[in-house]
């Protein structure tokens, strides 16, 4: 179901509006431009203790859109959506060179209250991971961690979180029951929900349907399309039909390089690459 | 093994082994753990069975038989024991029997020898007299004969065998009732006048030691006498009462008679139960069962604990275990998090979590002495010094339900630090990154997350914790744990849980009843009643835990994940 409010910023926010077609053939990997860059990641690489996993990605997100990545496994997507929300702080002997700019502003300085950036760059991941609590408590916990306190803010939040995932006409009458009895697909719109009610202004997505049924997966699809302009997504994913269906501009990664860069529908028919086209075309992955 | 093994042997040297040795020797192996296990539990439930016939036999009325000896002599008793003496057995000759008889009336005055051994041979005539009568006396164990008269004053109230036993079943009750309301004048009023007494002593105490000498001293001085002088005309008149309470509770004398014919008064009020057992009918000797059993599990002890109940055992048993485990969770789940979650995986950490594994191993009575030097002796001593410096005797300085508490909690905390660290263990990473995606920091997610999810296995920690904790004897001997303990730590007076307190616990009580009493042979099933009710209260502390724990299992499983 598709709430008015949606439909308004859908149909406000027709994809390429804002980049003529000339300026998208001209593009570049390097140098495909973005009007209105929400991410810019400058010559970024990333040493996990033992080994390289990126090298000197530059890439801007436009604000937003839906931003696919794609590429083998093991090529870095994972690594890379991880540094737009300092996941990768956590793993023991990570070393990052290169800068990330949200709205401008570098993520990795030293004055950067993670928590707060972590608000603000919401995540969901490949396998939903819904807390053991209650529906209601799952919604519930970001803004509760965020200081909100009184019951009816709370179930306002609660209520709209639900709604803008899709999820709220199947779990409104049991709110108070645990998370773990949805279904998977369910559970995966639970995540996003959770991550929604924050008020984030970045979501990422890790393959957030790979482990989900075709009927489940086109949910989730037709959600984040919803969600587009209301937020900026990045999305990883395996699947390149998903890539060309849902997003606005994808990046190809290979071996922790970005590869090529470009608006899909160019990447998907057009690619500049040799790499690209062998990957898109199903010659390896 | 390589193949050419085999070859090397000669024969047989190709195809396929007619036996399998190596298959018959793992099928062995299975069947002997399969009878280990076996053996195991048919112990278990072997111990189960004889404590739970032994003990629960204790409280089932017998009849009372009466013996005519061949040398003339008349006996009365409970039959405990038929046997062949082992001296015939070998000999070939023909079998003699002897039964033991528990004829009771313990005291002097009638001969008291609780057990006799009588030889089936010299049994003349036996019967079981309809009208003798067990008395179960505060004094002196249970009485068997007849009560022959009740005086009161200079005259009698009752008299025969029969109207006297009349008289004493509608007396008993009565009585009991008015020893109960005495008892609560003393430990009630008096004992409030009493406390109230002692606490204006060391206030005066502690104002003369303090070193000033200003005039506010001396009158603080003399208003604390003149309360002193209230409170102490206050005990005289209650002091009075209770005389009087107590005359008019023995105002009514009875004259018991042996069968040999010796005679012995006592008041009335000193019978618990008069009972014909010989007349009783099932009916009659299952309620007497209950209100024995009854008895048992909620009355004081009497007797140096041969007789009576053992409800401060159960209570002190409980509340130490209770304490132990508020103490003992709070510790293990905060040593478990910092080892697990904090402190960074290398050669110390491990190095502590062997240190904390020896712990387990360590022998209790080691704990004891630790619990005696460094709480009772260190912190006892301090607090004592800074906060009951006007006491004379030591308050927190001596053992104590709290120090005993917290000892135990030291024995078993290892236990919980393992079961916590599996527990945090068991919880996804993905659940813990869902968290601070969200932008929680580390302690939000240990707290709200994590600890949540892992409660189960914590209380799974608790619950072996606590099984153990019920089971020490050794260590709680040297830091409080008494033989009798006069109160309670728990009453109505402020501040209510008394941790200073000494307690008293079921595991030393059988060790006390079976092996220090004067009359070991007599209390032998009350061991069995005691142990059987260890394992009852031990038993109800697990399952009460573990409904909790199955609450929590069901809130925040992590399965489905
Ligand atoms: N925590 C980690 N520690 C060390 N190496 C890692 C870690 N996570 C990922 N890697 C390595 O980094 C590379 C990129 O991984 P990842 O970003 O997960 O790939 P993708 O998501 O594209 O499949 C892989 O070679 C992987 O083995
Ligand atoms: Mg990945």
């Amino acid at each position: 179901m598709i709430t008015q409010e949606q439909q308004k910023v859908m149909t406000k926010l027709p994809f390429g509006t804002e980049s003529a077609p000339s300026e998208r053939e001209s593009a570049t990997a390097a140098d495909f431009l973005v009007a209105d860059a929400h991410m810019e990641v400058r010559g970024l690489s990333l040493y996990y203790s033992e080994s390289q996993a990126l090298q000197g990605i530059d890439l801007r997100v436009p604000r937003g859109k839906i931003t696919a990545l794609i590429g083998p496994s093991g090529c870095g997507k994972s690594t890379l959506l991880r540094c737009f929300n300092r996941l990768n702080d956590l793993v023991d002997g990570v070393h990052i060179d290169g800068e990330i700019l949200f709205d401008g502003q570098s993520l990795y300085g030293s004055e950067v209250d993670v928590n707060l950036l972590r608000k603000r760059v919401g995540m969901v991941f490949q396998k939903s991971n819904p807390f053991p609590k209650s529906i209601y408590e799952n919604v519930a916990y970001g803004p509760r961690i965020h200081g909100t306190r009184s019951k009816a803010s709370l179930d306002e939040m609660v209520e709209k979180s639900l709604r803008g995932a899709a999820l709220w006409e199947e779990v409104k009458d049991r709110l108070d029951k645990s998370a773990l009895g949805l279904s998977g697909g369910q559970q995966q719109r639970l995540c996003i929900a959770r991550a929604i009610a924050v008020e984030p202004d970045v979501i990422l997505f890790d393959e957030p349907c790979s482990a989900l049924d075709p009927i489940s997966t086109a949910r989730i699809e037709e959600l984040m399309t919803e969600l587009k302009g209301r937020f900026t997504q990045i999305i990883v994913t395996h699947n390149m039909q998903q890539a060309s269906r849902v997003s606005d501009t994808t990046a190809f990664l290979y071996l922790g390089r970005l590869i090529e860069y470009g608006v899909t529908e160019t990447l998907f028919i057009n690619p500049r690459k040799k790499q690209t086209e062998d990957y898109i075309t199903g010659r390896f992955g | 093994m390589p193949i050419s093994d085999g070859q090397s042997r000669g024969t047989p040297p190709r195809g396929l082994p007619t036996s399998n040795r190596r298959g018959a020797l793992g099928r062995a192996l299975t069947s002997l753990a399969g009878g280990a296990l076996a053996f195991n539990l048919i112990m278990v439930l072997g111990l189960l069975l004889l404590l739970l016939w032994q003990g629960g036999a204790y409280f089932w009325p017998r009849d009372l038989a009466w013996f005519e000896l061949a040398d003339g002599r008349q006996v009365l008793g409970e039959i405990h024991e038929h046997r062949e003496l082992r001296t015939t057995a070998a000999s070939g000759a023909e079998p003699i029997y002897e039964v033991r008889l528990k004829t009771g009336n313990r005291e002097p005055e009638l001969g008291g020898q609780d057990f006799v051994w009588i030889r089936e041979a010299d049994i003349k005539r036996s019967e079981r007299p309809h009208d003798a009568v067990l008395l179960e006396r505060r004094s002196w164990g249970p009485f068997f004969g007849y009560p022959v008269a009740i005086r009161r004053g200079d005259g009698v109230i009752a008299e025969g065998r029969d109207g006297t036993f009349r008289k004493l079943e509608q007396l008993v009750p009565e009585k009991a009732e008015h020893f109960e309301k005495i008892r609560k004048l003393e430990k009630g009023e008096i004992g409030d006048v009493n406390y109230e007494i002692e606490r204006l002593r060391l206030s005066r105490r502690k104002l003369s030691m303090s070193t000033d000498s200003s005039p506010d001293k001396a009158r603080a001085d003399a208003e604390l006498q003149r309360a002193t002088q209230v409170q102490e005309s206050r005990f005289g008149a209650l002091a009075d009462r209770l005389r009087d309470e107590r005359q008019s509770l023995e105002a009514e004398i009875l004259v018991i008679e042996s069968i040999d014919g010796r005679r012995k008064t006592m008041p009335v009020s000193e019978v618990v139960r008069a009972v014909r057992p010989n007349e009783l009918s099932t009916a009659g000797k299952i309620g007497l069962y209950a209100s024995r059993l009854w008895e048992f599990v909620s009355d004081e002890p009497r007797e140096s604990n041969t007789e009576g109940g053992i409800f401060p055992a159960i209570f002190g048993t409980v509340l130490m275990v209770l304490l132990m485990s508020v103490i003992v969770v709070p510790l293990g789940v905060l040593a478990a998090l910092y080892l697990r979650e904090y402190a960074k995986q290398g050669p110390l950490v491990r190095a502590v979590r062997i240190a904390v594994n020896n712990l387990a191993g360590t022998p209790s009575i080691v704990f004891g002495v630790f619990g005696l030097g460094f709480f009772v002796y260190f912190l006892g001593g301090s607090i004592d010094r800074w906060f009951y410096s006007e006491h004379t005797s030591p308050v927190f300085g001596t053992g104590g339900i709290l120090w005993a508490s917290l000892t135990l909690a030291l024995l078993t905390v290892p236990v919980v630090i393992v079961a916590a660290e599996e527990g945090l263990a068991a919880v996804p990473r993905a659940v813990r990154e869902g968290s601070l995606a969200l932008g929680a920091t580390k302690w939000e997610t240990l707290r709200k997350v994590v600890i949540p999810a892992s409660s189960p296995a914590i209380l799974t920690g608790m619950i072996l914790a606590m099984g153990r904790a019920a089971g020490e004897v050794a260590p709680l001997m040297i830091v409080g744990m008494v033989k009798l303990a006069p109160d309670l730590p728990i009453s109505l007076e402020w501040p209510f849980l008394h941790f200073e307190r000494k307690f008293m616990h079921i595991g030393f009580h059988i060790y006390d009843v079976g092996f220090q009493s004067p009359n070991v042979e007599a209390t032998k099933p009350l061991v069995s009643a005691t142990a059987l009710l260890l394992i009852v209260v031990v038993t109800i502390l697990n399952l009460a835990a573990i409904r909790v724990r199955n609450r929590l299992r069901a809130k925040y499983a992590t399965t489905g994940l």
